[in-house]
């Protein structure tokens, strides 16, 4: 116990001084890791999430501007199509500019998979699993696991409801007991392991699997049908494409931590 | 202990950024190869022997390598990714390196019981409809979604038990991280659901010469004409531009 406080204490100098020198996990929280039981995912399959450290905030066009500046090959006008779909940036006037309008403290959107891990990768960092950022999701103001409450659904579906919530800026909703803000209410986040979702093209049909397409896809069901906010995330995220660029589809990174 | 955090993480940061920069330098770099080509086409980054013949390792002529380099690869085309990979032989691979080919691409597992023999048998049969001269112009490549039990060992094993240890088959494992971008480019999803069983969706791909993709067949078992025909267009494609 001793110990374990100890390493925490001198993980937080380490932050504290890893910030100030060199503005990398400058603006990241640490989360501790744990196991749970995901909203949707795999029958009652508990998953086991080890520590790391997650951006605090998406990542702004500001801050995406900076990184297209350095790296001239994520610009809208030189992006390799296999990466990028034409919609890529399309809230952008061109290379350096925003179209007016839009907010350069508004989380970066349109932006595809390939794009967004990018960005992490030079930034020292990675996309999140859909399990981390599902774990840090769960969490509201009080709790680390608030799914049980019936404010915390309400409160996220209220928000599905809301439209173009994507032109608002970042921080503006209430950080969770992590503090990390913005997980709800504002854009939705790529994962690294997006495509790990196994949802058929056609589960609108009445066949809830397509034994065809998918190998196995029988293991993967709801645990919880009744998270129908999860099963929204879970279900867009089945849907859509590497190189696709949404207009209410941001991103932020996490890093490991040792 | 305190050090040792700091500077690894001052290692960390002199890395990040500096890395794509360092890969961008490697295709000016030297490349050297067996004079007995004991290993195929496999490329060594520095001079030594070779780890066969143990032959003195020769410098590859600049225009060869040029000559594959000045090709214009498409926006659209896989050879974009610069991830490398493993073959059943243990040689390691760009997927560039597989330029000038008609690619018929499937992502499987070795451990798998379920929909990996279907689509094993239905590589097979794809392969055995081809015409006699597409047949010598199309690789057909299994890529593993589990880089962690698929050594390329593994994948030998299993090209043989198959009777796939030769042309056209060709099995390729990398990183997971890299595996994960594959697929995202394939649209494959895949999950592990234990540790060694996965849920993937059945797609085979069709890639022509310049690595773009020009069809995919999804599902298992399915009538496959329409994959064969465009294996086929491709390949007369390729030869008209030969």
């Amino acid at each position: 116990m001793k110990i374990n406080t100890l390493r925490r204490l001198f993980f937080i100098g380490c932050l504290f001084y890893y910030g100030i020198v060199c503005c990398q996990s400058k603006g990241m929280v640490f989360i501790e890791g744990s196991r749970y039981i995901p909203l949707y995912g795999r029958d009652s399959t508990v998953v086991e999430v080890k520590d790391f450290e997650m951006d605090i905030f998406p990542v702004t066009n500001a801050e995406f501007l900076k990184f297209i500046a350095l790296n001239p090959q994520w610009q809208k006008s030189k992006v390799k199509k296999l990466f990028a779909e034409e919609n890529y940036l399309n809230n952008w006037l061109n290379d350096h500019d925003l179209k007016s309008g839009v907010n350069l403290k508004s989380p970066v959107t349109y932006v595809s998979w390939f794009a967004a891990k990018a960005y992490c990768e030079c930034m020292g960092k990675r996309l999140p699993t859909i399990d981390e950022w599902e774990y840090v999701a769960m969490a509201d103001k009080e709790l680390r696991d608030a799914r049980v409450k019936k404010s915390y659904n309400q409160q996220i579906l209220a928000w599905y409801e809301t439209p173009k919530t994507y032109n608002n800026l970042i921080g503006e909703n209430s950080k969770n007991v992590w503090g990390v803000y913005d997980l709800h209410g504002l854009v939705w986040e790529w994962t690294l392991d997006f495509n790990s979702v196994l949802i058929s093209g056609e589960s609108r049909k009445d066949v809830d699997k397509d034994s065809n397409l998918f190998c196995g896809s029988a293991a993967i069901g709801a645990t919880d049908l009744m998270n129908y906010a999860a099963f929204m995330r879970y279900a867009f995220r089945g849907s859509i494409k590497a190189r696709y660029a949404i207009k209410n589809l941001g991103f932020r990174c996490v890093k490991d931590v040792n | 202990m305190r050090i040792r955090y700091i500077v690894s993480i001052i290692l960390l940061l002199l890395v990040s950024c500096k890395e794509n920069n360092v890969k961008v330098q490697e295709g000016v770099v030297n490349v050297y190869e067996c004079p007995m080509h004991c290993e195929g086409n496999k490329m060594y980054e520095e001079a030594g022997v070779c780890p066969v013949c143990e032959m003195d390792l020769k410098l590859v002529q600049g225009d060869s390598v040029k000559e594959t380099a000045s090709v214009k690869i498409s926006e659209m085309s896989i050879f974009n990714l610069n991830s490398r990979w493993t073959n059943q032989n243990g040689q390691d691979l760009h997927l560039k390196d597989l330029q000038g080919e008609v690619l018929v691409m499937v992502m499987i597992y070795t451990s798998c019981k379920a929909a990996c023999p279907r689509l094993v048998a239905d590589m097979r049969n794809i392969e055995k409809r081809l015409t006699a001269e597409a047949k010598e112009r199309v690789k057909m490549i299994f890529v593993s979604i589990d880089p962690e039990i698929d050594t390329p060992e593994r994948l030998k094993v299993f090209a043989k038990e198959n009777y796939m240890d030769a042309d056209p088959w060709m099995f390729l494992r990398s990183t997971e991280e890299n595996t994960r971008e594959f697929a995202a480019v394939v649209a494959v999803s895949y999950k592990e659901i234990s540790p060694i069983d996965f849920s993937h969706s059945n797609i085979i791909t069709v890639f022509d010469q310049h690595g773009e993709m020009v069809f995919q067949q999804e599902g298992l078992g399915v009538n496959s004409d329409q994959t064969v025909k465009h294996i086929n267009d491709a390949v007369l494609k390729l030869k008209k531009e030969l």
